[in-house]
This record gives structure tokens, C-alpha cells and sequence, in this order.
């Protein structure tokens, strides 16, 4: 049982920073422009597709994450300047509902272009350590790591980098940012971009482990709206901490009940975090 | 009467009695379309009071319509006689329940809080149902018989295609009414003014959570309805209509017909029903590419939708 518990721990942290890719991606968005992107999900997906044809193509592995982060993240920009500019000011509420329409397009366009099949990438990594009874492959672990570098170096980009510096001045006041000579039109277009490349580098880091399917968006969008409530919308930190809480919660809870059965668990963390501390489990609470 | 209530009436007989002399002209497939409009029609306007009036979108109304379902094919199941009106307000009933939690959210929870928390909710109980096999039949969903049109002890006779498009139409009739009634009425008015100004209509003295309260259940109750009618007409309930495609699709509705109109959203869901029936013949899943694009073109340049559209060009 204690060693099932541990594999369950192993197997939660890896789903959680891949899943820390995505919110971060999301909650980068909300911060910066009041935007709850509901096309999030179908953004790891395409990534996962575009990493898949590549990998199948070139049979290189870090290529298809490239061309995925790439390709991905100009059609963010693309997607940001022809949908979501035109709302900027307006309720949030609009935004939520233009990017589900969005998610609708790109879910059919995938099934369109990629079929109902689903395709996998085979693991760049392989071999497998032992852990306890199982064989687990080295992959798992470099997912993980791969996805915490990635966030990190998005964290040293907004602390240290120039443009890093003009994301967090436009997040903490749009006029002001504007009034300092901020392109603040390009730097909400270019963080869209920076949201969805990471989504598509999450869909590539994922595509091994388990499968790219046309409907996997969804689901990813809704786990990534939990993690960036439970974390504190637009809070990177509180995210990456609340992905890691919620896998954990469903890896934990899998050993009990099916696995689709366990992530009633984590609606359940969303509801309760929502009940008694709104402003997210994982950020200071407010004075 | 004055004049604008007089027109009303003229519209709303001339609309009902069309849609009553509708299905005698037209063959059976088309029949029970008009059936199916009316009831998806039915859901979404009882979303219009959350999204259009209060200001609240709830993207879970599949689950106070599934909830309607699988509580009408419960009665029917269970019982050895089928009876319409158990079926009815077991459906009702459930959806309540459901509604009751939402309700309790809807005074704590704000804007994207509320959709996402919807959301949420919803798929809880799309995965209850989807997974609680023994109960639910799972995947496979649930077939029961039909009941009887019966007023117990005076009469009891089959539905029929076109008597139970009758059935239908009248129950949504009467609901529109309610719901117009209900919107037009000072608590409606309260609604709308939550909608503008929530602080200010706090500040003025309202209530404000009783009324989110009271519209959340409204909603709930009339989206049940909606669910039940269907398990009528369809005769079998399935997870599928729990799922969030139905919520999405009832956001749609309501923003291709136009938001805060009550006719709007049925009018978007006949459009939209339409459209899917005409496109996904030739280009099957795909026509919600096209349908999405311009979902989306609508959200941007036409947030009053078609209805409202229609109106400015009217009124020009």
C-alpha cells in the first residue's frame, strides 16, 4: 500500500507539472488581459498534433516540440489579434464565450485535418528505472523536468527580461504601462502567443504519454481552470502549486475509485476553494 | 388595452396558433423537429433569465436538463403505469435539487467564477452518470416507454407525433408567459438592475442574493421542464445530454437569437437547429466550423443578436 502511495505521488507529480505548462499558460493570459481563454485546451491539443505530424516527418523528437511552440504560438498571435483584440475592455464574460466558439472551430478543424484517431509520438527517452514493483520509464520523469524549465524559464524571462519587465508593468496597470511608452496592443498579442506555445509544448511533453485525441481539449481546459481558480486567477505561483495539489488529489484518489471517477475529486477542490477561500489556496490571504 | 400589449397578444395567438397548425402540413421527420425546436427552444430561454436578465452565464445547464431527463425516465421507470404528470414533476423536482446548489453558489460567486464553477458542477454530474453504471445504465443510457396523455379516471389516450407536439407547444406557451411575466415584473426589473449595477442595486436596498436566489431556481426548474419534455418525446435519457456540449450549445442559442429577449434564444436555437440539420448533411461533424466562425463573428460585431440585429434594422 505505502508503495502504491508513492508510485501514486511519483505519478501525480508528473501530471501536475505538465498540466503547471498549461495553467500557467492560462493564467498568464487572465493576468495580463482579463481574458478566461476557453480555447486553451484545443491550444494543447493542436500542439500535441503539429508535435505529432513533425515527430512522424523528421522522426526528431525535439524538433516537434519546437515547430509545436512555434507554430502554435503564431497562431496565438494570429488568434489574439483577429478575436480577442476587438474585446478588449469588454466584460470578461465576453471573452469566456468568443473563445468557446473558438474551441468549437478548432476541435472540428483537428478532426478535419488530423481524423478521429488518435496518434501518439513515441517516447524520446527510453529506458526505465525500477520503482518498487514497476518499471517506470524515464520519460515520466523527463516530462516533468522538461515542463519545470520551461515554466522556470518563463519565470526568469518576467523577473530579469526586458520585454519579461513590460508584461508585469502592463498586468499591474494597462494606462500607466501605456503612458511609459509600453506597446501595451503588442504586449498583450505577444503573451497570447508566449500562453499558447506553452500550451502546444505541454500537448508535445504529453503526446507520449498517453495519446493525442481531437477531444482532449476540453478536458485539459477544464483541469486548467480549476488549477488557475484553486491557484488564484492570474497568480503564476499559486498555479503551479495548485496543478501539482490537484494531480496529487487525483492520483491519490485513483487508487480508490476509477480513474474517471477521480477527478470528481479536484471539481470538489475547485467548488470547496471557491466556498471558503475565493481568492485561491495558494496566495496570501488578503488584508 | 394599450397598444404595444394589444400587438403582443396578436403576435403571440398568430405565433402559437402557427406553430399549432405547423406540424398537420408538414411530413413526420419535420414534425417532431418542430417538436425538438420547441423544447431546446424551452431551455434556452430558461437560460436567458441567468445570462440575458441577471447577468449571470451559466455554461452547466446540461445538468438541470439532464437532470429533468434522468428524473423523468426514474418515474417512468420505476413506476408500473407510466403517468406523464409523476414524470413531470419527479423531473422538476430533480432539477430543483440541483438547482438549490447552484442557487447557494450564485450568491457567493461572481462573473468567469460562476461560468467556470457551472462548468464544474455540471460535469460532476455528467461523470456521476457516465460512471454509476448500475443505476444510470452508464454509456448506454436508459429506454423507457412513453406515457399516456391521462387526466386520471376521465381519460387516457396515446400520444401521437402531432398531439404531442400540441402537449409541448402548450407547456412552452405557458412558460414563455410565465417567464415574460416574471421578467417584466419588479422582480425582474430587480434582476436587470443586478445585471447593470450590482453594488448600486445592493446600495439601493435590494437583497441582492435572494434575487440570484430566486432566478437561479427559476431557471433551473424551467430548464428541467425542458429535460422532461425531451424524455417524452425521445423516450430515452443518456449521458450525452449531460455533458457540456449541451450547455455550450444553449450559450450559442442565446447568443445567436439575443440575450435578454426570451424570444431571442428561441429563435437562436431554431436557427441554430436549423442550420446544423441543413450543413451536417453535407459536411457531417464539420458544420460547426463555419457554425463556430460565425458564433464567434457574432460575439465581436452583433452581441445583440439576431433578434436585436433585426430590431436596429427595423427601427433605421
Amino acid at each position: 500500500m505505502l508503495e502504491q502511495i508513492l508510485v501514486q505521488t511519483v505519478n501525480g507529480l508528473v501530471n501536475g507539472m505538465v498540466l503547471a505548462l498549461v495553467a500557467s499558460g492560462l493564467t498568464l493570459i487572465f493576468g495580463i488581459m482579463d481574458v478566461v481563454n476557453f480555447a486553451h485546451g484545443d491550444l494543447v491539443m493542436l500542439g500535441g498534433f503539429t508535435g505529432a505530424v513533425t515527430v512522424a516527418h523528421t522522426g526528431n523528437f525535439w524538433l516537434g516540440l519546437l515547430v509545436a511552440s512555434v507554430v502554435i504560438g503564431l497562431f496565438g498571435a494570429l488568434l489574439q489579434i483577429t478575436t480577442l483584440r476587438p474585446l478588449i475592455g469588454r466584460d470578461p464574460l465576453t471573452t469566456i464565450i468568443a473563445t468557446f466558439g473558438i474551441s468549437l472551430v478548432l476541435q472540428k478543424y483537428a478532426l478535419w485535418q488530423f481524423g478521429p484517431t488518435a496518434q501518439n509520438i513515441p517516447q524520446p527517452i527510453a529506458g526505465r528505472f525500477e520503482l518498487f514493483y514497476l518499471q517506470y520509464p524515464w520519460y515520466r520523469l523527463g516530462a516533468a523536468v522538461m515542463a519545470g524549465a520551461i515554466i522556470g524559464a518563463l519565470y526568469l524571462f518576467l523577473k530579469f527580461g526586458k520585454y519579461g519587465i513590460w508584461i508585469r508593468a502592463t498586468t499591474q496597470d494597462r494606462v500607466m504601462a501605456a503612458a511609459m511608452g509600453i506597446p501595451v496592443p503588442l504586449v498583450h498579442t505577444g503573451v497570447f502567443a508566449i500562453g499558447a506555445a506553452m500550451a502546444a509544448a505541454s500537448g508535445v511533453l504529453f503526446a507520449p504519454l498517453a495519446a493525442v485525441t481531437q477531444t482532449m481539449g476540453f478536458d485539459f481546459t477544464l483541469r486548467a481552470f480549476i488549477v488557475v481558480v484553486v491557484g488564484g486567477m492570474g497568480n503564476l505561483g499559486g498555479s503551479i502549486l495548485a496543478a501539482l495539489f490537484i494531480s496529487l488529489l487525483e492520483a491519490y484518489a485513483s487508487l480508490v475509485v476509477s480513474p474517471s471517477q477521480a477527478v470528481i475529486v479536484s471539481f470538489v477542490a475547485l467548488i470547496l476553494t471557491l466556498l471558503f477561500r475565493p481568492t485561491g489556496l495558494f496566495v496570501p490571504t488578503p488584508k | 388595452m394599450p397598444r404595444t400589449s394589444r400587438t403582443f397578444w396578436i403576435a403571440f395567438v398568430v405565433v402559437v396558433a402557427a406553430l399549432a397548425v405547423a406540424p398537420l402540413g408538414l411530413p413526420e421527420f419535420w414534425r417532431k423537429f418542430l417538436t425538438e425546436i420547441l423544447i431546446w427552444g424551452l431551455l434556452a430561454m430558461s437560460s436567458d433569465i441567468l445570462i440575458g436578465y441577471t447577468g449571470m452565464v451559466s455554461f452547466g445547464h446540461s445538468a438541470f436538463f439532464g437532470l429533468g431527463l434522468y428524473g423523468a425516465a426514474a418515474a417512468l421507470l420505476v413506476l408500473r403505469s407510466p403517468n406523464l404528470w409523476i414524470a413531470l414533476a419527479v423531473g422538476l423536482a430533480a432539477a430543483a435539487l440541483v438547482a438549490m446548489f447552484v442557487a447557494y453558489f450564485a450568491t457567493r460567486l461572481r462573473d468567469i467564477y460562476f461560468a467556470i464553477t457551472t462548468l464544474v458542477f455540471s460535469q460532476i454530474f455528467y461523470v456521476v452518470i457516465f460512471t454509476w453504471t448500475e443505476v444510470t445504465g452508464g454509456e448506454n443510457g436508459l429506454y423507457f416507454t412513453q406515457p399516456p396523455l391521462a387526466i386520471p379516471g376521465i381519460f387516457s389516450v396515446r400520444f401521437s407525433t402531432v398531439s404531442l407536439h400540441w402537449f409541448v407547444l402548450a407547456i412552452v406557451a405557458l412558460s414563455y408567459l410565465a417567464l415574460r411575466r416574471i421578467t417584466q415584473s419588479p422582480f425582474g426589473m430587480v434582476l436587470q438592475s443586478i445585471r447593470e449595477n450590482e453594488p448600486r442595486t445592493r446600495a439601493i436596498g435590494y437583497h441582492v442574493e435572494r434575487y440570484k436566489i430566486v432566478a437561479v431556481l427559476l431557471s433551473g426548474l424551467f430548464a428541467g421542464l425542458s429535460g422532461t419534455l425531451y424524455a417524452i418525446q425521445h423516450r430515452f435519457a443518456a449521458p450525452d445530454f449531460v455533458f457540456f456540449t449541451v450547455s455550450g450549445e444553449v450559450v450559442i442559442y442565446n447568443v445567436m437569437g439575443g440575450m435578454g429577449t426570451l424570444v431571442g434564444p428561441v429563435v437562436g436555437a431554431a436557427f441554430f437547429l436549423l442550420l446544423r440539420e441543413g450543413l451536417s448533411r453535407f459536411w457531417a461533424e464539420y458544420y460547426l466550423i463555419p457554425l463556430g466562425i460565425a458564433f464567434t463573428l457574432m460575439v465581436i460585431f452583433m452581441p445583440q443578436g439576431l433578434l436585436g440585429f433585426l430590431k436596429r434594422r427595423v427601427n433605421q
